[in-house]
């Protein structure tokens, strides 16, 4: 996006479901409709003023639903206009919204639903992640044990001390506490609590790992013509970019993928930032398990390498810190896979908007949404603001 | 040119659906003999029901009752009905419009041949005996001369123990073929070697190959023995046991980079307790008979590896 040429985005509406474990009440046309009734009606809109929709869910397989686009069109009122899917994974949530976003930038259309969901209940992701393929060497170890050796190698590298992870989860499950939308409510959450919790994959515990939720998030995005009539002030998307990389490859740096700083560059460039850690006020980034966190502080230029963790010991990114991390509770505490990366874009959006309630980051003006998906091989970011984009 | 290999894959899951309020009357309908559909903001009654207006996607709860008798709009003969299909002998596909409905149902008729389907025919709902509240409630159609039923008739949708969720099997069978690259590789291990081959642009060895290097784009054709020893990069210890996993907890999953790789492969650490396990550990492979791959590695008693050696390789 080039906000020197293209129609500024604005966001009016924003949705999301209450999250849960298994939402047995609602089918998942139910589930997505709940989200964009919401956004719609906090954009005092109707279907009609919709001119498109696009949708993201991750992988085929967490549901056995091949085209979400096709079996959900009645649920989101999409009969008779462009409806389209789109595919990167656990980030499908951020690219979805940056597919929407650049509909309405280039003036292809002027007011876009789009949303993103999963249905976790439904079936197993763990089973979707590790089909038997042929001749080769089952993955021994899951999601978790996939990244706990990154993890371990972030540890390794930059000398983090052990506590760090627990830290992470503690802030974002204290986080989700004021978030009524979150999927875990841990009341009586202690810092003693999560670091006596099982090691599951040494170094990461159970504590610092994410649920397996059912949830719908969506947006309303528009243009400037559009945000003229919103029934109040939308948060203005300043830039947005995706990246991707292969999921192994000679060279790959899972600590810190190159795709993940290369879309941070873009975004930054594009918003005019060039000190994220002074200019951004508050980050809603993708954190599955506690020690990315750190990782990702790094990755995205607020910290230099190797400093990630002490920004973390330090409590600047506590909820009252000077740039507070997943004030919404994050990944850690709410994960529809698919609506996960949405939820952090919506949930930037609603802090520049002051409108993000009990876990509101005073004075928030701009915000960051990150979304990473696959074996860290996609990346999808936006950076929202308070104020239309500059030109 | 060695053997290019070929296996069968399946992909096979039982699917859960949570039903919500018309699904789950349509569906507890059928358990009971009734065949329900809703009406639309514009008055049409759509079988089977949905949630949402297609028209106007206002939310729609208006349900109603049609025949059990229709007629077939269109129709396609199946010669060779495939497994779970709804008829084990030849039948026609139809889209059957029940009486007092405005739209068509896709099912199975029952019928001797293709010359005794014609559009236009009158058809009626063969049920199952056994019926659980699920589409296959409705066993087939099968052909009845019969006037056409009246108009729908309203119905609440009330019905005891309702069914709220179904279990949908998926399978899907594809022949896995993993191409020229691999199957030397294959080949290599069964020696008990390990092939590489490296990218004539970047010079990387890739372990396993893929035929193609990913980040120059270019075929790797030159092929490379590495190993067979090799460095632990990084690990984690698995403590939670996964579905259908044959290994004992606690194990090491490692990243292991086997000697003239350039990027670490994963594999087990066994003979040496979890907790001596370290980054840079020297390992080798151990086969157990008739394995395709390395069943796992073991410590070789050399020096570690000094971190700088592997720090690229994580």
């Amino acid at each position: 996006m080039n906000p020197a040429n293209n129609e500024p985005v604005a966001v009016v509406g924003i949705g999301q479901t209450e999250h849960a474990a298994a939402r047995r009440d609602v089918s998942i046309a139910g589930l997505v409709r709940e989200a964009a009734l919401r956004a719609l009606a906090d954009a005092e809109l109707t279907w009609s003023d919709i001119d498109a929709v696009v949708i993201g869910k991750a992988p085929d397989f967490f549901e056995g639903v091949m085209m979400p686009e096709l079996y959900l069109a009645d649920a989101l009122g999409a009969v008779g206009k462009p409806l389209m899917r789109v595919h990167t994974a656990g980030s499908v949530g951020g690219s979805t919204a940056l597919v929407a976003a650049n509909l309405v930038a280039s003036r292809v259309q002027r007011t876009v639903l789009t949303v993103a969901f999963e249905k976790q209940s439904e079936s197993n992701a763990m089973w979707g992640l590790s089909l038997p393929v042929p001749f080769q060497q089952p993955l021994l170890a899951g999601a978790g044990g996939f990244f706990a050796p990154h993890v371990r190698a972030y540890i390794r590298r930059t000398g983090a001390p052990e506590h760090v992870g627990s830290l992470v989860a503690y802030k974002d499950r204290r986080n989700a506490l004021k978030n009524p939308s979150a999927h875990l409510h841990e009341h009586g959450i202690t810092l003693e609590k999560v670091q006596s919790s099982p090691m599951l994959w040494d170094p990461i515990r159970y504590s610092e790992t994410c649920p397996s939720s059912d949830g719908a998030c969506a947006m309303v995005l528009t243009g400037r013509r559009g945000a003229a009539r919103a029934p109040r002030p939308p948060a203005w998307v300043h830039g947005g970019a995706m990246r991707s990389e292969p999921t192994l490859f000679a060279g790959k740096d899972f600590v810190s993928p190159r795709a993940g700083r290369d879309c941070a560059a873009d975004v930054y460039r594009q918003a005019g930032i060039t000190d994220p850690r002074r200019e951004i006020d508050v980050a809603e980034l993708y954190v599955p398990f506690s020690w990315y966190e750190p990782m990702w502080l790094e990755n995205l230029g607020f910290a230099a390498e190797g400093e990630g963790w002490k920004l973390t010991v330090s409590g600047a990114t506590e909820l009252d810190g000077d740039l507070p991390v997943n004030p919404s509770g994050g990944v850690l505490s709410t994960n529809p896979i698919g609506a996960s990366g949405m939820l952090r874009f919506a949930e930037a959006a609603l802090q520049v908007c002051g409108r993000a309630g009990a876990h509101q980051v005073d004075g928030a003006r701009r915000a960051l949404g990150h979304a990473y998906g696959g074996g860290a091989q996609f990346f999808s970011m936006w950076l929202v603001g308070a104020e239309p984009p500059a030109g | 040119m060695s053997e290019i290999l070929t296996a069968p894959l399946v992909v096979e899951f039982p699917f859960t659906r949570s039903l919500g309020p018309v699904q789950s009357a349509f569906l507890t309908g059928l358990r009971e003999r009734v065949v329900l559909g809703v009406r639309t903001t514009d008055g049409r009654v759509l079988v089977p029901p949905v949630e949402y207006d297609p028209r106007t996607a206002d939310e729609i709860r208006e349900l109603v009752e049609v025949g059990a008798t229709g007629t077939v709009t269109t129709w396609a003969w199946n010669p060779a009905p495939r497994p779970r299909q709804p008829l084990a002998t030849p039948f026609a596909w139809v889209l059957v419009t029940l009486d007092g409905a405005d739209t068509a149902l896709l099912h199975a008729l029952d019928a001797p041949g293709p010359d005794a389907v014609r559009t236009g025919m009158r058809v009626r709902v063969r049920w199952a005996a056994e019926r659980t509240g699920a589409i296959t409630d409705i066993a087939c159609f099968e052909p009845h001369e019969s006037g056409g039923a009246g108009p729908a008739t309203p119905h609440t949708g009330v019905f005891a123990d309702p069914v709220t969720g179904i279990t949908t099997p998926a399978r899907l069978d594809y022949t896995y073929a993993p191409g020229r690259a691999q199957s030397r590789h294959l080949a290599a291990l069964a020696r008990h070697t390990t092939i590489g081959e490296r990218c004539p642009a970047c010079r990387r060895v890739y372990v396993p190959p893929r035929g193609a290097c990913p980040t120059c784009g270019v075929a790797t054709g030159e092929q490379v023995e590495v190993g067979p020893r090799g460095t632990v990069t990084t690990y984690c210890v698995v403590n939670i046991k996964a579905r259908n996993a044959a290994i004992d907890v606690p194990y090491v999953y490692a990243h292991i980079a086997l000697d003239g790789a350039d990027l670490a492969l994963h594999g087990r650490i066994a003979g040496i307790p979890c907790d001596q396990v370290r980054m840079g550990l020297r390992v080798e492979p151990v086969w157990t008979e008739g394995a395709r791959h390395p069943d796992h590695y073991r410590p070789t008693g050399e020096p570690d590896a000094a971190y700088d050696t592997y720090k690229e390789l994580l």
